[in-house]
C-alpha cells in the first residue's frame, strides 16, 4: 500500500468526522431545525472516503439523496454544510436546496439529488466535458442499488462506454432501496455483474473496508485518467439508520443491524487496523476523536448563529443574471 | 358515516375496489409490506398477497408503462409513484402512449389505468418533491385529473377512478392525509366532472382544489368577518371540469378568483380564467385573479417556502383588489 500513515490518519478522521455529523445532524432534525427529508450516511463512511481519497479536488463527483457524506469528503466545509441542513443563508445553497440537494462545486460536487439515479447521467456529462476540453479530470457517480433499476443508469453507462468516457461508477449496495430487499429488486445478485452489459470492468468490494475502497477506486480513477474508460465498482455496505426518521424497518431484523454494527463498522475496524497494523496510538486516536467533535461543535455552533435567508433573495438564481 | 382520515379513506377505496374486481390490482415502491411511504396500502399486502400488491424496483417509467400494457391487455393496475416530482421520470409513458393510445388507435384499444401520487409543499421537501404538477397534465387530451380535497370525495373519486376505462392521473396531497372528515360507510362513488359548492356567497367566487381549498375557505371565513360574501367552489376534477357550476356562479358574484398550489404562470389558474372571460365576460365587474405559487423553485427554507405557496392571505388580498 502507498498509503502515508498521514493520509491512512485522513481517511480515520474524515470518516469519524461523517459519522459525527450525520449525529449530529439526527439531533438538529430531532429539535425541529431540519425540515423536510434526510437520508443518514452512518455505516457506509468507508465508502465516499475511499472513492474521494483517490481524487484531486478539481475531479467531479454526484451525489445521491443519502449526500452528507460525500459532500465531506470531497473537501466540502462542515459549517457551511451545517448551516444548509438547517436551511440558512450561509449554507452551500443559500438555504434553498437543503439535505437532499447539497452541493458545492468549487470542491467539484456536482449536487446531492432528489431523483434517485438522475446524478448519474449529470456525472457521465461532467466526464464528457473533461473529456471534449482536454482535461483530465475524472467523474465519479455514487448511487445505491436501486438506482441501478432505472433507465437513465444504463443509458449513462452505455454511452460511457462506447464514448470511453473518463468516469467511475461507484455504487453504494447497502441492500435496501427504503423497504425492498436488493435480492427482490435486482436480477443480477452482485451489481457489478451490469458490468459485463456495457463492456466495461466490474469489481465487487467490501464497501465497510475503506482500504479496499481506497485501492479499487484508485485503479479505476487511474483507468479513467488515462483514457481507458469507465470502471463500475460495487461496494458492500449498510445503512445502520432507518431510511427516514420513524422508520419502523419492517423489511430487516434487527439482528441484521446489530451484526452489521458489532462485526463490520467501518470505523471501529479501521482503527483496530491502525492500532494493530499502522503502530497508531489509542492516543492519537482519542486525539482524533476530541478534535473532530470540536469541529463539529464548532460548525453547529456556525450554523445556528446563522441568519436565515430573506424574502428579497427569493427570485435570486432562477437564472443567472447578466 | 364516521370520520376517518384522508389517508384512510385512499385505503379503503383500493381495499374496496379489489375485493369488488380480481382484475384491479396495485403496483409501486415500497407499497407491500411496509403499506407505502405515506401509508396509504397499509394492510393490503397482508389481505391480498404479492400477487395483487406488487413492489416495484425503483424504474418508474419501466412499471407505469408495464401497467399501461396490462390495462391495455384487459386488467386494472392502479400505481402507485411515491411523489408526483417522480411523473416527469415515467413522462414519456404517461403523454405520448397512455395517454394517446385510443385515440391513435380509432378508438380500438382502452387504458383502464389510474396513476395515485401526491404532491405539494409545506413540509420542507424542497423542489424536487414539492412541485404541484396538474398543470402539465390538464394540458394533454386524454388523461383525467383528479384533485380531491376531502375524505368524502377522496374515496369515492377514487373509486370513480378505478372504474374509468380512460387513464386518470389522481392527485393527493401530502398535507392533506392527515386531514379528517365523515365519509359514508356504505359503497358510493362520486362522479367525475361535478364541483362542490363548499359555501355560497354574492360578492366574489373563490374556485379551488386541493390542499389550497382548505385555506380559500379560512379565506371566506375571514372576508365573512369583514362582511364580505364569498363563495368557494372545489372543482373536484380538473379533467373534466364542471364550467357550468364555475360560470353560473361567476354571473352571480361578477367577481372570481383562482386559488391553487400550482405555480401561477401556465397553472390551471390561467385556463380558468380564461375559460371564465370566454364564457361570462359580460357578467364581471373585474379581472378574474389568479392565486399560486410564485414562479420559482420550491426552497427549502421554511420562511422562503411559506413564502412561494400561497397563503389565505394571498387570496384574502386578492379577493379585495377587486372589491
Ligand atoms: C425517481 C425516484 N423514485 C423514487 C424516489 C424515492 N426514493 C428516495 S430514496 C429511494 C431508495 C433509493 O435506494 P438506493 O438507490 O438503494 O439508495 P439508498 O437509499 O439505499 O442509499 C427511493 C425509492 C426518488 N427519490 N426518486
Ligand atoms: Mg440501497
Amino acid at each position: 500500500m502507498d498509503l502515508s500513515r498521514d493520509q491512512l490518519l485522513y481517511m480515520y478522521r474524515m470518516m469519524l468526522t461523517i459519522r459525527r455529523f450525520e449525529e449530529q445532524a439526527i439531533e438538529f432534525f430531532t429539535q425541529g431545525r431540519i425540515r423536510g427529508s434526510m437520508h443518514l450516511y452512518i455505516g457506509e463512511e468507508a465508502v465516499a472516503v475511499g472513492v474521494c481519497s483517490a481524487l484531486r479536488l478539481e475531479d467531479y463527483i454526484t451525489s445521491t439523496h443519502r449526500g452528507h457524506g460525500h459532500c465531506l469528503a470531497k473537501g466540502a466545509r462542515l459549517d457551511y454544510t451545517m448551516a444548509e441542513l438547517l436551511g440558512k443563508a450561509t449554507g452551500y445553497c443559500k438555504g434553498k436546496g437543503g439535505s437532499m440537494h447539497i452541493a458545492d462545486l468549487d470542491t467539484g460536487n456536482l449536487g446531492a439529488n432528489g431523483i434517485v439515479a438522475a446524478g448519474v447521467p449529470i456525472a457521465t456529462g461532467a466526464a464528457l466535458a473533461a473529456q471534449y476540453r482536454g482535461t483530465d479530470q475524472v467523474a465519479v457517480a455514487f448511487f445505491g442499488d436501486g438506482a441501478t433499476n432505472q433507465g437513465v443508469w444504463h443509458e449513462s453507462l452505455n454511452l460511457a462506454a462506447i464514448w470511453k468516457l473518463p468516469i467511475v461508477y461507484v455504487c453504494e449496495n447497502n441492500l435496501y432501496a427504503i423497504t425492498v430487499p436488493a435480492r427482490e429488486a435486482l436480477s443480477v445478485t452482485d451489481v457489478a455483474e451490469r458490468a459485463k452489459s456495457y463492456n466495461i470492468p466490474g469489481v465487487v468490494v467490501d464497501g465497510n473496508d475503506v482500504l479496499q475502497v481506497y485501492q479499487a477506486a484508485r485503479t479505476a480513477v487511474q483507468r479513467a485518467r488515462e483514457g481507458q474508460g469507465p470502471t463500475l465498482i460495487e461496494c458492500k455496505t449498510y445503512r445502520y439508520e432507518g431510511h427516514y426518521k420513524g422508520d419502523p424497518c419492517v423489511y430487516r431484523s434487527p439482528e441484521e443491524v446489530r451484526q452489521w454494527k458489532e462485526t463490520r463498522d467501518p470505523i471501529k475496524n479501521f482503527a483496530t487496523f491502525l492500532m494493530e497494523k499502522g503502530g497508531v496510538s489509542p492516543q492519537v486516536l482519542d486525539q482524533i476523536q476530541w478534535e473532530v467533535e470540536a469541529e463539529i461543535a464548532e460548525a453547529s455552533r456556525f450554523a445556528l448563529d446563522s441568519p436565515e435567508p430573506e424574502e428579497e433573495n427569493l427570485y435570486e438564481d432562477v437564472f443567472v443574471s447578466c | 358515516m364516521r370520520e376517518i382520515t384522508y389517508l384512510q379513506a385512499i385505503t379503503e377505496a383500493l381495499r374496496e375496489e379489489m375485493q369488488r374486481d380480481q382484475d384491479v390490482f396495485l403496483m409501486g415502491e415500497d407499497i407491500g409490506l411496509h403499506g407505502g411511504i405515506f401509508g396509504a396500502t397499509k394492510g393490503l399486502f397482508q389481505e391480498f398477497g404479492p400477487h395483487r400488491v406488487r413492489n416495484t424496483p425503483i424504474s418508474e417509467a419501466g412499471f407505469v408503462g408495464a401497467a399501461i400494457g396490462a390495462a391495455v391487455a384487459n386488467t386494472r393496475p392502479v400505481v402507485e409513484l411515491m411523489y408526483v416530482d417522480f411523473t416527469m421520470v415515467a413522462m414519456d409513458q404517461i403523454v405520448n402512449q397512455a395517454a394517446k393510445l385510443r385515440y391513435m388507435f380509432g378508438g380500438k384499444a382502452r387504458v383502464p389505468l389510474v396513476i395515485r401520487t401526491q404532491q405539494g409543499g409545506g413540509r420542507g421537501n424542497a423542489a424536487q418533491h414539492s412541485q404541484s404538477l396538474e398543470a402539465w397534465f390538464m394540458h394533454v387530451p386524454g388523461i383525467k385529473v383528479v384533485v380531491p380535497a376531502t375524505p368524502a370525495d377522496a374515496k369515492g373519486l377514487l373509486k370513480t377512478a378505478i372504474r374509468d376505462d380512460n387513464p386518470v392521473l389522481f392527485l393527493e396531497h401530502k398535507l392533506l392525509y392527515g386531514t379528517k372528515g365523515m365519509v359514508p360507510t356504505h359503497d358510493y362513488t362520486v362522479p367525475f366532472g361535478q364541483a362542490l359548492v363548499m359555501r355560497e356567497g354574492q360578492d366574489v367566487t373563490l374556485v379551488s382544489y386541493s390542499y389550497t381549498l382548505l385555506k380559500a375557505l379560512q379565506a371566506a371565513e375571514a372576508l365573512a368577518n369583514e362582511g364580505v360574501s364569498v363563495e368557494v367552489i372545489d372543482l373536484r376534477t380538473l379533467v373534466p371540469l364542471d364550467l357550468p357550476t364555475v360560470i353560473a356562479s361567476a354571473q352571480k358574484t361578477g367577481r372570481v378568483v383562482v386559488c391553487h398550489e400550482g405555480h401561477k404562470r401556465c397553472g390551471a389558474g390561467a385556463e380558468l380564467a380564461a375559460l371564465v372571460m370566454e364564457e361570462a365576460f359580460d357578467y364581471l365587474d373585474a379581472p378574474v385573479q389568479r392565486v399560486g405559487s410564485l414562479d420559482v423553485p420550491i426552497p427549502y427554507n421554511g420562511n422562503l417556502e411559506n413564502k412561494v405557496l400561497p397563503q389565505a392571505e394571498q387570496i384574502i388580498a386578492a379577493v379585495k383588489a377587486i372589491l
